[in-house]
C-alpha cells in the first residue's frame, strides 16, 4: 500500500501536498482501493470558499459513495478537469494525475503524517 | 394435510425427517421451539383465519367475489383508461412464468432479457416525451409527481420551499403531493398556468413548478410560455403527460421541460382497480444523476460485447441510505415490460393510429353534442371533452351510470368524459355508423347530428401549432416486430435469457423466493378485476370490497395488528406511510418536537431513506458482534435525544436472520421514552403462525405481499406493501379523497357492517386501493394454506435455512446463529476468510454459481463480503442439495486457486459466468477445461455419492453474456437501445 512519505494526510483518507499557499488534495489508495472502482467525482466549483472539515463534494464507485472533506480553509483554486472526465485516474494514480482539487489555504485543518496515517489503517 | 399445502411447500414430510434428523431434531415443533424465543410466541389461535380451501374450491370462491364487481365503460380517465392488452403479450408476458417470477435484475449476466426489454421502455418514454434519459418506471403517476417535487428541490438552486402545482393537475396527484410536500417542509401554491403573459406573474418565488399537459379537464395548451416563465426564476419544470397523447402532441422535451412525468397505464396495462401500473419519469440531459428510481444502462461484458445492467446504483437507497434520491426498491418492472412491449408490438405507426383514433373519436363527440346544443366547455383537447349541464351532471352521471357508462362529475354542473382504446374499437364502426348505443342516448345525440364519415377522419381537437411532427420510435426493435409470430419468437428470445423461478432455486436472502402458484395467479387477468376503473361508483366494486376486507381482517389476525391497509405499492411506500401515520400521531398530540428515528446499523437502506422523506432525522444505533441491536448503545441515544426521540425502526427478525432475543426490552426501551415502535416486516416468513408484531411491540409494520404472501416478483415489481398499525395510529394510516369505503375493513366479517376504522392520513398512492389487481393472489395463498398451512410453511422454511445452514457450515463459516445456534429463514455464509485466503471474491462465487445453473445469493448485505441465502419452504430437498452441492464445489475451486493449481487470473471463478461461445470461439487456452468451466457438476460427480446430476445436466442455463463491466457501463453513461450495429463483430 503506498503512502508517500512527502505527502501529509487526514482521517479521512485525503492526501495534502502543500505548495506555498496552495494544497492540493486527493484521496489515499487505500481509500481509493476500498471504494472500487471510481466510476464519478464530484468536485467544487473553481472560486468556492470551504471550511476545513466540511463535506465538498463526493466519490462515487460502482457500489459506494465516498464524501470528500476539506481538509482546510480556503477557497478553490482548480477542480481537477482530467478526474472529473476519466474518474479512473483516481484508481490508477491517486497520488499523481488523480488528485481532485486545489485550494488556496487559509487555514489548515489537522494534518497526520504519513507513518501516523499508516497507523491509522493498520487499525 | 389441505391439496395445496403440499403443492407450495417443497420439502415431503419424508424430506423433512431427513433434514431434521441431520440437525438433531425430532419435529418441525420441536425445531421451532428451539428456534423462537419463548418470549415471543404467539398464544391465541388464528379464529379468524378460515380452514383451507382447495385449488378449485378457492377459484369458484374468487368467481363469486369477482361477479359481485360491475364492470362498466370506464370513461372516468383522470389517468385511467381502458386499453386493449394484445393476446401475444398476455399469454407470452402476463401469464408467463419466465416473466413473473424473475427478481430484480441485480445480477445482470442472468437478466439480459428484461434489462433489454426495460432499456426498450426507457428508448419508448425518452422519444414520446422527447427528454434525454428515462428511468425503468415508477410506482404510480402520483408518487412519481412527488419523487420529482423532491428532485426538483434537490436541483433547484433556489432557496425557496414553495411548489407550484397546475390546477389541472389530477386531484390524486395533488393529494398525493399535499401528503409529501409537508413532512419536508414544502410549501404547495395551487396556481391556473394560462400562458402567455400572465405566466410570469404566478411563478415568482417557487423552486419549481408541476405542469400537467394534457390536464385533468382534458385541455391541451401551449405551455412554452409557463415553461419559459418557471426556469427564469431558477424553478424546475416538471410536466406530467400522457404517452399516447404524446403520438400526436409536441413534446415537452421540445418546449424546454426538465422532468416530464406520466403513467404508462393506457399502453395495454389493465385497469385493475387503481394498479399495478408503471409510471414514468424522464429527465433532461445533465440530470441523471438526481435521478429516483432503476436506470438500466448499456455497458460490455468480459468479451467486450455489449451488455445491459442497471448503471448508477449509487444514488439509491440500498448505497445511499438517508442521502438517497428515492426510498424506492421494488418498482413496476412488469409493468413497465408491458407497456413496452405494446409500443414495440405496435410500432409507431400503430401508436399514432390509436392516438388518433381516440382523439378523432372524442372529437367527434364534442362535434354531435355541440351540434345537439350542448355547451363543450373546450375546444382544445386531446381524448377528454367537458360538457357544461348546468344543474343536472349528478343525475346525468346517475342515468349514464344505469345504462352501464361511467363518466366522471367534475361538479355540479360539468361532466366528463375521456375516450380511449376501447372506444375507438367501437368506433370504427360506429364512424360508418354514426352511433354510439352507449353514450348516445345520454346525452340526446342523434346519427343525423353529424354529416357524413369522411368529414370526421384526421378530424382532432389537438390545436395545429402543438400538432407532433417530429419522428419518434425510429429504432428497429420499434419497427420490426409487428407479425404475431416474429412478436412471439422476440419474446421468447427475451425470456430465454434470463434466470426466473421456473428455471431453479432463486435463494435471495430477504427476498422471500416462494412459489407463486398457476392458482394463486388465475383471477389477475379477469375482466372483473382487470376492468375496473379505480374511480368507479362504490355500488359497481362490491366485490373488490369484499376481497379487500376479508384480506385485511386476515393480515390484522396473522400481524396482531387492529388495522391495516393495502394502500401501499411496495414495502418502501408501506414504511412511508407507517412513518407518517407515527409524525400525524406526534403532532396530534402536540409532540411536534419528536422527530429523531433510531435505525440500526444493520438496517436496510429504504428504512434510513424512509425516514428522511417522512420529515425525520435518522439516528443509527450500534449492533453488536452477533449482529443484534446493542441495547446499551440504544438506551444511550434514547437518553441523548430524549423528547426528540419519534421512533424506532427495527427488522424482525433481523436483517442478519436471527430471531433477537431482546426484542421485548427494545421496544419497551422506546415506549418508556414516548416513542413509538416501527417493526419492518421484511422477514415476516420466518414468524407467520408463531409471533406477531403486534404482540412483541410494534405499533406500525408494513409487509411485503410480493414476500410472503407469494405475490410473484415481477423482475423488480409489482409489490403490494400493506402498512398495518395499533388503534391509535388509525387516524393517521393512508387514506384517499376518492375511495369508494373508507372504514376498514369494508364489510367486518364479525358485526356484519363497516369496520371500526377510519384511516384519515393523506394518500401515498394515486389510487384508493394501491394496486388492488394483484390482491387476488394474496387472498387465494392465505384461503388455499389455512392457518395451519401457514404455520407449517414458515417452519419448513426455517427447516431449509437451517438444514443449508448445517450442511455448508464446515464450508464456510455461517455468520449469526440464535438460541441454539439456530438461524431463521436465511442464513449468512461469510466469504471474507475465503477471500482472504484464495483471493476469490463474493462476485466471483456468485458469477460461479450461474455455471452451476443458480441464481445468486443476496449479495453483501447486510454485511459486505457475504452471501445471504433464503431458500424458502418451496424449494424441494434435492434442489436445496444442489444448491449445497454447487456450493462446496465452488469451495473446492476456490482452494484448488489457493493450492497454486489454478492461477489467481485464470481459473473458472475469476472467468465466471461462461458463455457457450467463449467455450468453442478459437483456441482454448485456459488452465482448466471446457467442461469444468460449463459443466461442473459433472465434473465434480465424481467425488460425490448424490445421484441427482443427471438431472442437473439437462437443467444446464446459458448465461448470454459474460461477466458486465459495472464501471464501464457507469463511466460511460448509455440509456437507450443501442444501435443494432452495436452487436456486430
Amino acid at each position: 500500500m503506498s503512502i508517500p512519505a512527502e505527502l501529509q494526510y487526514t482521517s479521512e483518507h485525503e492526501w495534502v501536498r502543500i505548495e506555498g499557499d496552495t494544497a492540493v488534495v486527493g484521496i489515499t489508495q487505500y481509500a481509493a482501493d476500498a471504494l472500487g472502482d471510481i466510476v464519478y467525482v464530484d468536485l467544487p466549483k473553481v472560486g468556492k470558499t470551504i471550511a476545513a472539515g466540511s463535506v465538498v463534494g463526493e466519490a462515487e464507485s460502482t457500489k459506494s459513495v465516498g464524501e470528500l472533506f476539506a481538509p482546510c480553509s480556503g477557497e478553490i483554486v482548480e477542480a481537477n478537469q482530467a478526474v472529473i472526465d476519466s474518474p479512473e485516474l483516481v484508481n490508477s494514480d491517486p497520488y499523481g494525475n488523480g488528485w481532485l482539487f486545489s485550494v488556496r489555504v487559509s487555514s489548515l485543518g489537522e494534518l497526520i503524517s504519513a507513518d501516523a496515517y499508516a497507523a491509522l489503517i493498520a487499525e | 394435510m389441505s391439496d395445496f399445502r403440499r403443492r407450495h411447500i417443497g420439502t415431503t414430510g419424508d424430506a423433512q425427517s431427513l433434514m431434521l434428523g441431520s440437525l438433531g431434531y425430532s419435529s418441525l415443533d420441536e425445531l421451532m421451539d428451539s428456534a423462537v424465543p419463548a418470549a415471543i410466541r404467539q398464544e391465541s389461535f388464528l379464529s379468524r383465519i378460515p380452514d383451507a380451501a382447495s385449488e378449485r374450491e378457492t377459484i369458484a370462491e374468487l368467481r363469486a367475489i369477482a361477479n359481485e364487481n360491475a364492470v362498466g365503460r370506464n370513461m372516468i380517465g383522470l389517468g385511467y383508461y381502458d386499453a386493449v392488452m394484445p393476446s401475444v403479450i398476455k399469454r407470452n408476458i402476463f401469464e408467463n412464468p419466465s416473466w413473473y417470477t424473475a427478481y430484480t435484475p441485480y445480477q445482470p449476466e442472468i437478466s439480459q432479457g428484461r434489462l433489454e426489454a426495460l432499456i426498450t421502455f426507457q428508448t419508448m418514454v425518452c422519444d414520446l416525451t422527447g427528454m434525454g434519459t428515462a428511468n425503468a418506471g415508477m410506482l404510480d403517476e402520483a408518487s412519481a409527481a412527488a419523487e420529482a417535487m423532491l428532485m426538483a428541490r434537490r436541483v433547484s438552486d433556489s432557496d425557496s420551499m414553495v411548489f407550484l402545482v397546475d390546477a389541472e393537475a389530477f386531484p390524486q396527484t395533488r393529494a398525493v403531493l399535499e401528503t409529501r410536500a409537508a413532512p419536508i417542509g414544502v410549501t404547495l401554491r395551487y396556481v391556473d398556468f394560462a400562458g402567455g403573459e400572465a405566466a410570469a406573474a404566478v411563478v415568482d418565488g417557487a423552486f419549481g413548478a408541476l405542469i400537467q399537459n394534457p390536464g385533468s379537464c382534458g385541455r391541451v395548451r401551449d405551455i412554452a410560455a409557463d415553461i419559459a416563465a418557471v426556469k427564469g426564476v431558477g424553478g424546475v419544470v416538471v410536466v406530467a403527460s400522457d404517452l399516447l397523447a404524446l403520438n400526436l402532441v409536441v413534446s415537452p422535451g421540445s418546449l424546454g421541460a426538465d422532468i416530464v412525468l406520466g403513467s404508462s397505464q393506457r399502453f395495454g396495462v389493465p385497469l385493475g382497480f387503481g394498479g399495478p401500473h408503471s409510471a414514468f419519469f424522464a429527465v433532461s440531459e445533465g440530470l441523471e444523476r438526481q435521478m429516483p428510481g432503476r436506470l438500466i444502462g448499456v455497458s460490455r461484458d468480459a468479451d467486450g460485447r455489449p451488455a445491459y445492467r442497471l448503471t448508477l446504483q449509487a444514488r439509491e437507497q440500498h448505497i445511499r441510505r438517508d442521502k438517497a434520491t428515492s426510498n424506492i426498491c421494488t418498482a413496476q418492472v412488469l409493468l413497465a415490460v408491458l407497456a413496452a412491449m405494446y409500443a414495440v408490438y405496435h410500432g409507431p405507426v400503430g401508436l399514432r393510429q390509436i392516438a388518433l383514433n381516440v382523439a378523432e373519436r372524442a372529437q367527434r363527440f364534442a362535434r354531435r353534442a355541440a351540434a345537439a346544443g350542448h355547451d363543450v366547455v373546450h375546444a382544445e383537447f386531446f381524448d377528454t371533452v367537458q360538457i357544461r349541464v348546468p344543474g343536472k351532471a349528478a343525475s346525468l352521471a346517475a342515468s349514464a351510470h344505469t345504462a352501464g357508462l361511467l363518466i366522471h362529475v367534475v361538479d355540479a354542473d360539468i361532466v366528463q368524459l375521456s375516450f380511449d382504446e376501447l372506444s375507438t374499437g367501437i368506433a370504427t364502426g360506429i364512424l360508418a355508423g354514426g352511433d354510439d348505443p352507449l353514450i348516445d342516448p345520454i346525452f340526446g345525440l342523434s346519427p343525423e347530428a353529424l354529416p357524413t364519415t369522411d368529414a370526421v377522419i384526421g378530424d382532432t381537437a389537438i390545436p395545429a401549432l402543438l400538432v407532433r411532427t417530429d419522428d419518434v420510435l425510429t429504432h428497429p426493435v420499434f419497427n420490426t416486430h409487428h407479425s404475431e409470430t416474429s412478436m412471439m419468437r422476440f419474446l421468447k428470445r427475451l425470456a430465454d435469457k434470463d434466470f426466473a423461478l421456473d428455471r431453479g432455486m432463486i435463494p435471495l436472502g430477504s427476498c422471500t423466493m416462494k412459489l407463486n402458484s398457476a392458482t394463486e395467479m388465475e383471477a389477475v387477468t379477469w375482466r372483473e378485476f382487470g376492468g375496473m376503473h379505480p374511480f368507479a361508483p362504490a355500488s359497481d366494486v362490491n366485490g373488490y370490497l369484499l376481497l379487500i376486507s376479508q384480506l385485511e381482517e386476515w393480515l390484522t389476525e396473522l400481524t396482531g395488528y387492529d388495522t391495516i391497509s393495502l394502500q401501499p405499492n411496495a414495502g418502501s411506500q408501506g414504511e412511508l406511510a407507517g412513518l407518517l401515520a407515527i409524525r400525524g400521531y406526534h403532532l396530534s398530540r402536540g409532540d411536534d418536537h419528536r422527530d429523531t428515528c433510531l435505525i440500526p446499523s444493520s438496517a436496510h437502506g429504504t428504512n434510513a431513506a424512509s425516514a428522511v422523506l417522512a420529515g425525520m432525522r435518522v439516528i443509527v444505533v450500534a449492533c453488536q458482534e452477533n449482529g443484534d441491536v446493542d441495547i446499551d448503545d440504544l438506551r444511550a441515544k434514547i437518553a441523548e435525544h430524549g423528547d426528540r426521540l419519534a421512533a424506532l425502526m427495527v427488522t424482525y427478525p433481523s436483517t442478519h436472520g436471527v430471531y433477537e432475543h431482546g426484542i421485548r426490552a427494545i421496544t419497551d426501551a422506546v415506549h418508556d421514552a414516548g416513542g413509538q415502535v416501527y417493526i419492518d416486516g421484511a422477514n415476516l416468513n420466518a414468524l407467520l403462525g408463531f409471533a406477531r408484531y403486534g404482540d412483541i411491540g410494534g405499533d406500525v409494520s408494513h409487509l411485503n405481499l410480493h414476500k410472503t404472501f407469494a405475490i410473484p416478483h415481477g423482475g423488480g415489481g409489482p409489490g403490494v406493501g400493506p402498512v398495518g398499525a395499533k388503534a391509535h395510529l388509525a387516524p393517521f394510516l393512508p387514506g384517499h379523497p376518492m375511495a369508494q369505503a373508507t372504514a376498514h375493513p369494508a364489510f367486518d366479517s364479525t358485526s356484519g357492517g363497516a369496520g371500526a376504522f377510519v384511516h384519515g392520513g393523506g394518500p401515498v398512492s394515486a389510487a384508493p386501493f394501491g394496486s388492488p389487481s394483484i390482491l387476488p393472489i394474496s387472498w387465494a395463498y392465505v384461503r388455499m394454506m389455512g392457518s395451519d398451512g401457514l404455520r407449517h410453511a414458515t417452519a419448513s422454511a426455517v427447516l431449509s435455512a437451517n438444514y443449508i445452514a448445517a450442511r455448508l457450515r464446515e464450508h464456510y463459516p455461517v455468520l449469526y446463529a440464535g438460541e441454539n445456534g439456530l438461524v431463521a429463514h436465511e442464513c449468512i455464509l461469510d466469504l471474507r476468510p475465503l477471500t482472504a485466503e484464495t483471493g476469490v471474491t463474493v462476485d466471483d462465487v456468485a458469477k460461479r454459481l450461474v455455471d452451476y445453473g443458480f441464481h445468486a445469493p443476496t449479495m453483501s448485505f447486510p454485511v459486505p463480503g457475504t452471501l445471504m441465502v433464503e431458500p424458502t419452504e418451496s424449494e424441494d430437498i434435492d434442489e436445496l442439495d444442489r444448491f449445497i452441492e454447487a456450493m462446496i464445489g465452488i469451495k473446492r475451486e476456490a482452494d484448488a486457486v489457493a493450492a497454486g493449481e489454478w492461477p489467481a487470473d485464470d481459473n473458472p471463478l475469476v472467468n465466471a459466468p461462461h458463455t457457450a461461445e467463449s467455450l468453442i470461439a478459437g483456441e482454448w487456452n485456459h488452465a482448466y477445461s471446457r467442461e469444468v468451466a460449463a459443466y461442473p457438476f459433472r465434473a465434480i460427480a465424481a467425488n460425490t455419492v448424490s445421484g441427482l446430476f443427471s438431472r442437473v445436466d439437462n437443467l444446464k442455463y446459458w448465461p448470454p453474456v459474460r461477466r458486465v463491466d459495472g464501471a464501464y457501463g457507469d463511466r460511460n453513461l448509455a440509456c437507450a437501445c443501442p444501435d443494432p450495429s452495436a452487436f456486430v463483430d
